[in-house]
């Protein structure tokens, strides 16, 4: 499997804003059928990194290969069709549209006819849990209920790749459990995932490989075992020495 | 939410007999009452598709009206064309314009309070060059020969003229209607919810908002030609002018912008308290104060306009 070409392939991804360095020469393959995440402390260019591949953010160097094809510098919603679907960390409802409505929006992406896409929208949102809520309008949604919409959204809108952009954060522990399953389900039937998160417990739980970005550059690949027991990641995390001052107890 | 449903298509009906009732009238001073409510709502209606489901709030629809009239009184006047064919025309005229504004603006980035600044200043540069061209004739305007006849799109009882404004009126809430049910509509809508979150779902946001903005110049110009065939003349003032951009929103938000009957009611209301307060109080400069007060009240009190009245009670 490894040796098939990579759904994904970002390869020497850069970008500036100004002095700061945001994102500083990015590799990073993800493998069909897989789910990888990038994680890295605050700041360490894991957002900027997602709006590059999803097109919000053109990048100062590098490319983007999706599917065999290069799609650096497109735009986000020539992305989407191609088949990179994002979600948003800071979660970005149609606020004044309904449950049901906002995720129909995603189905319009490939269902044309108005009362299939509402279908499949309705049926996808009971799916995830949204059942009860899919006439309420958007904005009187809790938090993990703006996650869910947001991820029933995107998959609406049929993805291979689906980016998750923290869709942990907030949650209680129990909403992260159910939440892991959940993007595990959605990895069962073959939709191929890249998240970020914060919550180690779910990538932990969730990656088949993990890349680790610390002031936007790459300082470790691998299986999650592995990145747990590198002493880089955790100096990333806690400082430098820490790896150190840790082993001596 | 089905007591709000019955309540719209009551209110629906209610409307469409309101419509059908000047055509059983005599007094050309009540149909012209009627005509000139018809074309208000017509052009409120068609700021709404932009302005009310898009959320462009443009300050100078004005310019697309203009821009319809002029050419309907340049291409019979200048080119002889039969004034019938001004209304393709206009709409091409308008629609053209409206996805040239919007294309330029939204590429551009522009959204909110400064897409409403760039169309008050196309409407202010369409007045100025309007007042200078010689094609426009200028400052004094130009004046259609009186040739009353079907043929010539002239029409002496004033009883066509509203059946006209009525037909504009229908279309574009016919167009507002299809938004509201179709898929561009909720790509429109997303847009305006969000446009980043609308992208990420693969909604083309600068091609939506500008085919919107094209749709609403083109029924907008169309109001234009209307005018101009009413009464035979057109000037830079009356085309260009700020008042007739900011009535276009009012009516649609006074009603309920980005809802289909919104507009319909908004004309009624506007031209109610207009008018009544114009023929109760003769004492010059307190009619429009109170017009003014009045709308205000309704805009503090109704923030989603008058149809909430209709709508939001059913939903509990």
């Amino acid at each position: 499997m490894a040796e098939a070409a990579p759904l994904l392939e970002v390869r020497g991804l850069a970008r500036r804003f100004g002095g700061l360095r945001a994102v500083r020469g990015l590799d990073l393959d993800v493998q069909a059928g897989t789910i990888v995440a990038l994680i890295g402390p605050n700041g360490a260019g894991k957002t900027t990194s997602f709006a590059m591949i999803a097109g919000f953010v053109r990048p100062d160097a590098g490319s983007v290969r999706f599917a065999g094809r290069d799609i650096t510098g497109w735009v986000p919603e020539r992305i989407a069709h191609a088949g990179i679907v994002r979600t948003f960390q800071i979660t970005q409802p149609f606020a004044g549209l309904s449950v049901a409505e906002n995720i129909r929006i995603g189905a319009f992406l490939r269902t044309r006819a108005p009362a299939a896409a509402m279908e499949q929208a309705r049926a996808l949102g009971s799916e995830l849990g949204l059942a009860a809520l899919l006439d309420r309008p958007a904005a009187a949604l809790t938090v993990a209920g703006r996650k869910r919409l947001e991820l029933a959204r995107a998959l609406a809108a049929g993805p291979r790749l689906l980016l998750l952009d923290e869709v942990m954060a907030g949650l209680t522990p129990t909403e992260v459990n159910d939440t892991v399953a959940l993007v595990r389900g959605v990895r069962d039937r073959g939709v191929t995932i890249l998240l970020t998160e914060h919550v180690m417990q779910a990538v932990m739980a969730l990656a088949d490989r993990i890349h680790v970005l610390a002031e936007g550059a790459l300082i470790a690949t691998g299986p999650p075992r592995q990145i747990a027991a590198d002493p880089r990641v955790v100096e990333a995390y806690l400082g430098a020495g820490a790896a150190a001052r840790l082993a001596d107890g | 939410m089905t007591g709000a449903a019955a309540r719209t298509r009551a209110l629906a009906l209610a409307l469409a007999v309101l419509t059908l009732l000047p055509f059983a009238s005599h007094s050309q001073f009540f149909v012209n009452l009627a005509m000139l409510t018809a074309i208000s709502a017509a052009l409120g209606q068609a700021w709404n598709i932009a302005g009310g489901f898009g959320g462009l709030t443009s300050f100078g629809h004005a310019a697309f009206f203009g821009l319809g009239a002029y050419a309907d009184a340049i291409l019979q006047t200048r080119y002889g064309l039969n004034p019938w064919l001004g209304l393709p025309a206009a709409a091409a005229f308008g629609g053209g314009a409206g996805w040239l504004i919007g294309t330029a603006t939204f590429r551009a980035g522009l959204r909110g309070s400064y897409f409403a600044l760039v169309t008050l200043a196309f409407a202010q540069a369409f007045g100025v060059l309007a007042n200078s061209l010689d094609i426009t004739g200028g400052g004094s305007g130009i004046l259609v020969a009186l040739h009353p006849g079907a043929g010539r799109f002239q029409f002496t009882d004033r009883r066509a003229g509203y059946a006209l404004a009525v037909a504009l009126l229908a279309l574009a809430t016919l167009a507002a209607w299809r938004l509201s049910v179709g898929r561009f509509g909720a790509h429109l809508l997303a847009v305006r919810e969000n446009e980043d979150a609308a992208r990420a779902l693969g909604v083309p946001a600068v091609r939506v908002k500008s085919a919107a903005l094209a749709l609403s110049g083109a029924l907008t110009a169309l109001g234009g030609v209307l005018y101009v065939q009413s009464y035979l003349y057109i000037d830079p003032g009356i085309a260009f002018s700020a008042e007739r951009s900011v009535e276009m929103l009012l009516v649609a938000m006074i009603g309920g912008a980005g809802t289909v009957l919104g507009p319909l009611l908004g004309a009624l209301v506007v031209h109610a308290i207009a008018d009544t307060t114009r023929s109760l109080i003769t004492t010059p400069g307190v009619a429009p104060m109170l017009y003014g007060v009045v709308l205000l009240l309704i805009i503090g009190l109704l923030p989603g306009g008058v149809v909430r009245i209709a709508a939001v009670r059913g939903d509990g």
